[in-house]
């Protein structure tokens, strides 16, 4: 405020929109204007830094709230569980076993024994294993998969998923529907998503 | 004065109005003038939002098809029959079921109120189409009222997320599939849904991501009906309210109701 005041103003001096636009030349002999040899005048600082501070403020609450809404924990149904012995399981079949509490098909072949996650891969619905016609079909909008989980009806872009599976130390069958092995990108090669008959 | 005439016209209501608590509250009569009629609207918080003159052709009902009115009075009723659904209903996977089935078969006028619900939301959602079809056909969405439309836009998107987050609420199999299936779209959520373009790659997983955040875990449980009741009672409504207000408010700061074609 005390700085003498010079006699180029600075072309941000119209900017302050608060002032009117005679206070600066009637300034000299008033002798309070706003003083414009800083970047900032004081009420400009003050001004920016409240919004400043109101828009962080909001900023780190809605931060926290977006946060807030991903809990750490779950309480959902345990991903794993154990399901039986090989020998539980025949060749040639669909097991819907475990498909009420799971959502899982567990189908064994002459070579080897895979996990279907019973999620069609259309919208989300559960598909039933119709064992006549030796399908997997959509009730919700008639997607069809073969034996395999496989596609080849229905409004559906991709095969089913297969979940991981494995041998547990007792010699039981380890399933997990977290971990998920889809056909498209070439994820049914991978050892953990299916017991080879030769294994068990 | 206006009390003299008013005992005038119709002496029996005289010894409502001609005595001392009468006056005592209301001071003086209304005298029923342009100029009152004006002051009545543009001195009430609610009434100022409309303007208080409207053109002749405003008022015939097939420039306007009474429409966006009729959705308005369909969203009061969808909010007054949905406060009283509200005493009986508890948004927890445990009870919400039971305590529609209780609604409908054993609260006096349960089914009646809950099928008001559901009519009116219905009534709604298509009268808003109704609304907006008549705007665009008499050409209303046009500069001074470009930005009404736009506001307008957002409220058909609101009323269209209070129908989904009040489809789940009955929590029946019907309720459950069709919010999966009404769910699993947002996982193709550009960016921030996990099987949408660059998902993945900016971290989006199907455990965080905008499905998640809808359904408060990686399937329809007991989560997401708590968060689509919260959204469905609160957050929707407030917000359409909000926004209704500007809405109305616009018509009259834009010039009124729209010219004759």
């Amino acid at each position: 405020m005390d700085d003498p005041k010079s006699g180029a103003e600075k072309p941000g001096a119209e900017k302050p929109g608060a002032e009117k636009p005679g206070a600066e030349q009637g300034a000299a002999d008033a002798g309070a204007p706003p003083e414009r040899n800083h970047i900032w005048a004081r009420r400009e600082f003050t001004s920016l830094a409240a919004s400043g501070a109101i828009l962080g403020c909001l900023g780190v609450a809605g931060g926290a709230i977006v946060r807030q809404l991903f809990p750490r924990v779950l309480f959902e149904p345990a991903t794993a569980f154990k399901a039986g012995y090989p020998n539980e399981y025949i060749v040639g079949e669909v097991s819907e076993k475990w498909m009420k509490t799971q959502r899982v098909w567990i189908v064994r072949n002459e070579s080897e024994i895979y996990a279907l996650l019973g999620i069609c891969t259309h919208l989300g619905c559960t598909p039933r294993w119709l064992g006549a016609e030796g399908k997997f079909k959509c009730p919700c909008h008639g997607s069809g998969y073969y034996i395999d989980g496989v596609n080849f009806e229905g409004p559906t872009p991709r095969p089913l998923e297969r979940v991981r599976i494995a041998l547990a130390d007792d010699g039981q069958i380890l399933v997990d529907t977290s971990v998920r092995f889809r056909h498209e990108l070439g994820q049914w090669s991978d050892p953990q998503s299916f017991l080879r008959s030769a294994d068990v | 004065m206006a009390e003299s005439t008013a005992k005038k016209k119709q002496p029996l209501l005289a010894g409502l109005t001609d005595n001392y608590v009468w006056r005592s509250i209301f001071r003086h009569g209304y005298a029923d003038t342009p100029r009152n009629r004006v002051l009545q609207v543009a001195a009430n918080v609610w009434l100022h939002l409309h303007p208080s003159k409207i053109r002749r052709h405003g008022v015939r009902f097939k420039f306007t098809w009474c429409a966006g009115g009729l959705t308005f009075l369909l969203y009061l009723v969808t909010v007054v029959t949905g406060v009283v659904l509200m005493f009986y209903y508890r948004p927890t996977a445990e009870y919400a079921y039971w305590d529609v089935k209780y609604l409908d078969f054993d609260v006096p006028f349960g089914m009646l109120m809950r099928n008001m619900h559901r009519w009116a939301a219905h009534g709604m959602v298509i009268y808003i189409w109704v609304h907006m079809l008549r705007v665009f056909m008499t050409g209303s969405y046009k500069p001074p009222r470009e930005f009404n439309w736009v506001v307008g836009v957002v409220l058909l998107t609101l009323t269209l997320l209070l129908s989904f987050t009040g489809y789940l609420l009955p929590w029946d199999q019907l309720a459950i599939w069709a919010v999966t299936v009404g769910t699993n779209m947002a996982r193709a959520t550009p960016l921030l849904g996990n099987e949408g373009p660059l998902g993945p790659e900016l971290g989006a997983t199907a455990r965080y991501d905008a499905r998640s955040l809808l359904t408060g875990g990686t399937l329809v449980g007991a989560p997401t009906l708590l968060r689509f009741y919260v959204l469905h009672c609160i957050v929707l409504p407030i917000a359409a309210s909000i926004l209704m207000i500007l809405h109305f408010w616009r018509v009259r700061k834009d010039g009124g109701i729209s010219g004759p074609l």
